[in-house]
């Protein structure tokens, strides 16, 4: 704990981690704000404009707290990584420069009308400004994913002597394979917290027996997209994803499996605890052979162990790497259990009657931000204990004159407003969802 | 080729120090000029649509600044490290104060974030002052490009050097005070009735307190760390007298004081670029060392290739601008 790297990782893991719990809101929800919208104006129907009206509420607030949330990120790479910024800032500058000139503006500029200005502009204008959060959320991700997708899977690079990361080709950086299957998975689980979120307030609102017809529409429509995005989450999306760590980094795929000899018809572990120490996994309780075929379609595909990879390049928290795996793993075989079962009771016309699911589909809501979580862990953690994968450690990232008490200091202090910003927005939602889609809760 | 972004992320500081610079002095004047709750929502009314692109200005420089003089980026954020996270966190404080304050009607919710709004307002210019301080005045860099400095300095004009120190401090009062008379030009153009009268009414002090704290800043400077009397240093200072002129005879017309306002605090934002140019971070004690547009340049086809799409994102972001001052024109009542 004296050593300044391990303050200056914790404080962007726990920075990082706070502030991605609002945009993956921000953004599926947009995308369900512009559907919504989208029927509002086709159909004349008022009960999509009043959902939209709810969930526009929900979103200003949820977007202002990731804005704000959002303020440290690029800093931090100034301040704790100076030495990853002056060797990289030349590639990692370019996404982030974009982000601020394409993402940030579009947003900012059209937040405040898609918010308070749906009188002024009318529904057509506002419908836009619907669909510019969308797109303006959506680019933001783009550029961050390419950032982090250099990171894990560098592409159309060279060093020169001192180490300094140059780019030989901009197409190559943005068009980084690794970046396309990478930003698909991500946005699917964007989309899969925003419609377990709209589901579950449909469910509350039901099993409280108020708001029935907007209760109605949030369950039709976070179920029904719900089971869309948990499925896309897995296949394609996730598939694409896995197979490509499995070729490119074979360390982090042997740790999110805990698996230490290597061999072909490689078991998939669903249970087990490993044991880092004894190069073993404790209690395992797994399926032959289904490792080999998701990882590379190959039954007798050789998947290798860590005890073949030498131990400085295994990354550095195996267990928590194994668990933040198989969390999201798990987790996403529910969700496509519970939406299915959901959609299936609902064409049926069960749903209503079946209280016991619109509990579970309520309680649901926190999953999904755990899932992402837990899938955002897996990917940097794998990504251990490489900065820019296989190219730059960690441990020469981090600034050279930040001490370990200063950073501690820090983290401290953005523990503290993180504390008084979460409950002030819990404060806020739970206001909204009590007062429900009649009106405004602001201003009382 | 350097050169070229040294003026291209000079102009990105630059307009945010004019947009963003008007949120803060507002900020900072609104618990004076606004006293009722209605006044208040009339201040962050005045704001309210405008203030968080002005400040995606400053997220744009920053990262423009990391594709561009990646060195600088590193070692100035490393070397201020506190200062800058405790800009950071006003910027933080500030943020959700605005966008959350008028959610609850409770007076006590809305009187905890006025205070914080108050306090990131008036913390965020004085740090970033401090930190265009230590640039200005030099910092000590060593060969690997690195520095370290104590919180606080001496506070005597030759004692040690602290990243608040005597000379940093002045540069921030400076930024803050100009800033807050650049806010109330703004409520004068942008409100009207009683909080109108009270920015209108606080403006001579404001001006005469500037004008002071530039006088000594800009002498103060000149014994730390004489600029480089170059171009950009006399175009600075041309459009600072000049914008200073028209603000001082054209208080009456709201609109021409702002745009003389906006002039001024851009003529100085070019004064400190054109004293520096083409240092992008002095060293102190040793000059050789310091990071200039040439040695902390970063190359490849990254920022070969950037104009491509710098011009573009600049121009749609003025486009933007242009679009939301167009649907909130008028005066906020």
């Amino acid at each position: 704990m004296g050593d300044p790297l391990f303050w200056h990782r914790l404080q962007f893991a726990f920075t990082i981690i706070y502030h991605y719990l609002f945009p993956q809101l921000t953004m599926g929800l947009a995308l369900l704000i512009v559907v919504m919208k989208w029927r509002a104006l086709k159909t004349g129907d008022d009960t999509w404009a009043k959902a939209a009206r709810f969930w526009v509420r929900i979103f200003g607030l949820n977007f202002a707290v990731g804005v704000v949330t959002g303020i440290p990120m690029e800093f931090q790479f100034g301040t704790n990584w100076a030495r990853f910024s002056q060797l990289t800032g030349g590639i990692i500058g370019q996404t982030l420069a974009l982000e601020g000139l394409f993402a940030f503006f579009l947003e900012s500029s059209f937040l405040a009308m898609l918010v308070w200005g749906e009188k002024k502009l009318g529904p057509r204008k506002h419908f836009a400004a619907a669909v510019a959060l969308l797109v303006g959320s959506w680019l933001s991700g783009v550029f961050i994913i390419i950032t982090n997708a250099f990171m894990q899977h560098p592409v159309g690079y060279t060093r020169d002597a001192d180490g300094v990361f140059s780019l030989t080709s901009v197409s190559e950086y943005l068009f980084n394979p690794w970046a396309f299957a990478q930003y698909a998975h991500n946005q699917m689980a964007s989309l899969v917290t925003a419609s377990f979120v709209v589901t579950a307030v449909g469910a509350f609102w039901f099993l409280r027996g108020t708001y029935l017809e907007q209760a109605r529409l949030n369950l039709k429509v976070g179920t029904t997209a719900g089971f869309i995005a948990s499925a896309l989450v897995a296949f394609p999306t996730g598939d694409m994803q896995a197979k490509l760590v499995a070729k490119h980094q074979p360390a982090a795929l042997a740790a999110m499996e805990g698996r230490f000899e290597s061999g072909p018809r490689a078991t998939i572990h669903l249970i087990g605890q490993p044991n880092v120490a004894e190069r073993k996994l404790d209690n395992p309780i797994g399926v032959p052979a289904v490792l080999s075929i998701l990882a590379f379609g190959d039954i007798g595909a050789n998947v290798t162990g860590l005890n073949d990879i030498p131990q400085s390049e295994w990354p550095t928290n195996i267990e928590l790497l194994y668990y933040s795996f198989h969390v999201m793993v798990g987790l996403g075989t529910l969700f496509i259990g519970l939406m299915a079962i959901a959609v299936l009771f609902r064409w049926k016309g069960w749903l209503e009657q079946q209280r016991w699911l619109l509990w579970a589909l309520m309680l649901a809501a926190p999953f999904p931000y755990i899932a992402n979580t837990a899938g955002w862990m897996t990917a940097e953690l794998g990504r251990q204990p490489w900065l820019v994968y296989g190219v730059l450690r960690t441990a020469e990232g981090a600034s050279p004159t930040v001490h370990a008490g200063s950073a501690a200091f820090t983290l401290i202090g953005f523990t503290g407003l993180y504390a008084v910003l979460g409950f002030v927005y819990l404060v806020l939602v739970g206001r909204e969802l009590l007062h429900g889609p009649e009106g405004e809760a602001h201003h009382a | 080729m350097p050169e070229l972004w040294f003026w291209l992320v000079g102009l990105m500081f630059t307009a945010w120090a004019v947009l963003d610079g008007f949120d803060f002095g507002v900020g900072i004047l609104h618990r004076v000029v606004a006293r009722t709750d209605e006044e208040r929502r009339q201040v962050i009314g005045a704001i309210g649509p405008v203030w968080d692109g002005n400040e995606v200005w400053l997220v744009a420089a920053g990262g423009s600044t990391l594709l561009a003089f990646p060195k600088l980026l590193a070692a100035g954020f490393s070397g201020l490290y506190l200062p800058v996270i405790f800009a950071v966190w006003a910027l933080m404080l500030r943020g959700a104060s605005i966008e959350l304050r008028s959610h609850l009607g409770s007076p006590l919710w809305r009187a905890f974030f006025d205070n914080a709004f108050f306090l990131g307002s008036l913390l965020v210019p004085l740090l970033m002052g401090v930190a265009l301080g230590n640039v200005l005045r030099g910092v000590p860099l060593t060969a690997a490009g690195y520095f370290e400095l104590p919180l606080f300095g001496s506070w005597t004009p030759d004692g040690e050097l602290g990243a608040l120190d005597w000379y940093t401090l002045l540069c921030g009062l400076f930024v803050t005070m100009a800033l807050t008379a650049h806010g109330s030009t703004w409520l004068a153009l942008k409100t009207d009735g009683v909080v109108q009268a009270k920015a209108v009414a606080l403006q001579p002090k404001l001006f005469i307190a500037t004008g002071v704290l530039w006088a000594l800043g800009g002498a103060a400077t000149f014994i730390v760390a004489p600029p480089s009397l170059g171009v950009g240093f006399w175009v600075g200072i041309a459009l600072s007298v000049g914008g200073a002129a028209v603000v001082l005879t054209r208080r009456r017309h709201e609109l021409q004081a702002f745009l003389g306002s906006c002039v001024f605090v851009a003529g100085q934002l070019v004064t400190a670029l054109g004293g520096m140019f083409p240092v992008v971070l002095r060293a102190r004690p040793t000059p050789e060392l310091s990071l200039t547009a040439t040695n902390a340049a970063s190359r490849g086809a990254g920022i070969d290739g950037a104009l491509i799409w710098w011009v573009p994102g600049v121009l749609l972001a003025a486009g933007y601008l242009w679009w939301v001052l167009r649907h909130f024109r008028g005066r906020v009542a």
